[in-house]
């Protein structure tokens, strides 16, 4: 017999041990997250404590080996990734920045020491990361960054400005990447290093339960054991975007579920001319396409966990993933909305937040018409965005 | 001191509870996991072991049940526990209450523990008595729906909830304790102590290897026959009260309360 939540019984595909972190995660963001979030959003807030909560349950950076990390399978974390973002994106991009940017950026380019130093406190949330690549005027194109870096003496000097960095505010490191005479580099930066602000960046109207920052670097002096050394071009953070993507992959399938099952459950109790707006003929259109969308995206967010995990996942694979369930979850986001009528506009039900976020969503890690030409550029063998 | 926790896998919550009209016994296919009011009595010897005033040096999850019943232990294990003690034969399917209660005893009986945890109801056959079968086959006092457990000098204090209000009893090791859900808030299990979980050890012992005698287990050695079935009979309309002045509403609900001697 079919279950509306698992139509496909997708979770017959899953391990027990995959299904109890489901189950693990999912727990925790009913009893920790929902409850709270819309009032959070609200108030353009996440807490502080979430880091440690996340820390404990050992969700920061679980996909990683060693150093306080509890090298859990790619599958899982994209799981983990699901059942956060059923909660909200916000919360599912701190732990993404957390995990698959700064400290996937350090445990893959860091040194021995920059691993001993950093990743066991991010590991518990005891101290937050943050990643700095985008600027006000390079985003897509990151290459076109101005941030810079020279050397003075065994010191480096950086100097620029980074913008939409997740987790900026609230960090206790940034990984920050600026150019230099000998291409592309990668800097820790510490919160209370002189000449580094990172003023928080208001007025959003998505993703309002995370925090947002410009970075200011303003001739900040590092010494030299803060650069990773072994990034040494443009492809070491796209290695790190590579892996938050892959997270995105999953997370957008569960801000869809979120909204699916609002949907459902609001059409049954909704009475409109006497009956339940679940029996009408529109309204099942609406749910059985919405369904579909959720299921089809979870199996394609499985699959891709599962090449990852054989050590076959390519990045233009990411790229479709991406592309694909990110613009479902939109479409399942915005039919669930008109689901819901009125009420659907309202913090009352998650439909209309969820939708807001994945307008942020579908743009950050590469935006849907990036991943449209990676996807092309690998089909044709023609780079259309060069 | 050793603490054994007797856990059980139950359909999951979200299931629709049916009972098979074949065999009279609850269908249990589907999606299942660890009881609920189970994971309640691990955090209670969690407790105690953090607690420090007695010494736990150890935690064994105990279950009786068919193969799949290894994913309960897991839980349990992932939740605390740090081993496990899974009784399986299928000459113990279809075992009422009493002969479940009788086979776990035996299984317990070789761990000798001090104190015997469990919840105080499965979410799938909800007898409440499983506590008071297993002490009584162990000849340990048996004290159900606990609320509230204290280390006492060299025994416990407990709270039993009670119809009305708490009975307080002060019970000396060993016992058998069944917990209710209001006595703490189950922790988290990691992850890490989940994919750890399959490392601990898990002893599966059959019938003899329990010394469970299978006369008295099993379809034939229960005594408990379903003779018939019926849905729970429909809940009554409730009464709605509309709030459109607040003080009769409150009088409303109060006259509706005092008419029923709640209040």
């Amino acid at each position: 017999m079919t279950r509306p939540h698992d139509f496909l019984d997708i979770d017959f595909l899953l391990s027990d041990e995959e299904r109890e972190i489901r189950d693990m995660v999912r727990r925790f963001v009913a009893e920790q997250v929902t409850p709270y979030v819309g009032e959070w959003f609200e108030q353009a807030t996440i807490p502080r404590e979430l880091a440690p909560a996340l820390g404990a349950l050992g969700l920061l950076g679980m996909h990683l080996e060693g150093y306080g990390c509890a090298g859990a399978s790619a599958t899982a974390y994209g799981i983990t990734c699901m059942e956060l973002e059923a909660g909200d994106s916000g919360v599912r991009s701190l732990v993404s920045v957390q995990g698959s940017l700064a400290m996937f950026a350090i445990h893959r380019w860091g040194s021995e020491e920059q691993k001993q130093e950093w990743l066991p406190k991010l590991a518990t949330g005891e101290a937050i990361g943050c990643f700095g690549l985008t600027e006000p005027d390079a985003g897509s194109d990151p290459g076109a960054m101005r941030t810079h870096a020279r050397r003075d003496g065994e010191d480096w000097i950086l100097n620029g400005q980074k913008m939409w960095i997740t987790n900026g505010s609230v960090a206790d490191v940034a990984v920050v990447w600026a150019r230099t005479d000998e291409g592309i580099r990668g800097f820790l930066v510490p919160r209370d290093t002189k000449g580094f602000t990172a003023p928080e960046i208001h007025r959003k109207l998505s993703l309002r339960a995370s925090v947002t920052s410009e970075l200011v670097l303003d001739d900040v002096r590092l010494p030299a054991a803060a650069q990773l050394p072994l990034a040494t071009s443009l492809r070491a953070p796209l290695s790190c975007l590579n892996e938050a993507r892959y997270g995105i992959v999953w997370g957008a399938i569960g801000a869809a579920r979120a909204c699916f099952e609002a949907a459902l459950s609001y059409s049954q109790e909704r009475v409109a001319f006497g009956r339940p707006i679940a029996a009408t003929q529109l309204q099942q259109a609406k749910l059985a396409e919405m369904a579909t969308e959720v299921n089809r995206g979870l199996l394609l967010a499985l699959h891709l966990g599962r090449l990852k995990d054989a050590g076959r996942l390519e990045p233009e694979q990411v790229s479709m993933g991406k592309l694909a369930n990110v613009g479902a979850a939109l479409r399942v986001a915005r039919t669930a909305r008109q689901v819901l009528g009125a009420n659907g506009i309202t913090l009352e039900y998650p439909v209309i937040r969820h939708m807001n976020n994945l307008e942020s969503v579908i743009t950050y890690e590469g935006t849907a018409d990036v991943h449209a030409l990676v996807v092309g550029g690998a089909l044709t063998g023609i780079q259309a965005f060069r | 001191m050793k603490i054994c926790v007797l856990v059980k896998e139950v359909p999951d919550a979200a299931v629709d509870k049916r009972i098979d009209p074949a065999t009279g016994r609850m269908d249990r296919s589907g999606e299942r996991n660890l009881n609920p009011y189970d994971t309640h009595a691990i955090e209670t010897a969690m407790q105690l072991r953090e607690g420090g005033q007695l010494e736990v040096d150890e935690i064994v999850a105990v279950t009786m049940g068919p193969e799949s019943a290894v994913r309960a232990l897991h839980k349990a294990v992932s939740l605390g526990a740090d081993r496990s003690v899974h009784v399986c034969d299928d000459a113990l399917a279809g075992s009422d209450v009493a002969a479940t209660g009788y086979a776990l005893a035996k299984a317990v009986e070789r761990e000798a523990p001090d104190l015997v945890l469990l919840g105080q109801q499965s979410d799938d056959g909800e007898c409440y008595t499983i506590g008071a079968v297993v002490a009584d086959h162990l000849k340990m006092p048996s004290l159900t729906q606990v609320v509230k457990l204290d280390v006492d000098g060299d025994a416990l204090r407990l709270e039993r909830q009670a119809e009305y209000g708490y009975d307080t009893v002060r019970v000396r090791l060993p016992a058998v304790i069944s917990v209710g859900d209001a006595i703490n808030e189950p922790r988290y299990p990691s992850l890490k102590a989940i994919m750890g979980a399959k490392k601990k050890p898990l002893e599966t012992l059959d019938a003899a290897g329990a010394g469970i005698d299978v006369a008295l287990v099993g379809a034939e050695g229960s005594r408990v026959a379903c003779g018939d079935f019926h849905d729970p009979p429909a809940k009554p309309a409730g009464q709605i009260i509309e709030d459109e002045n607040t003080d009769e509403t409150v009088a409303q609900i109060v006259a509706w309360l005092e008419e029923r001697k709640l209040i």
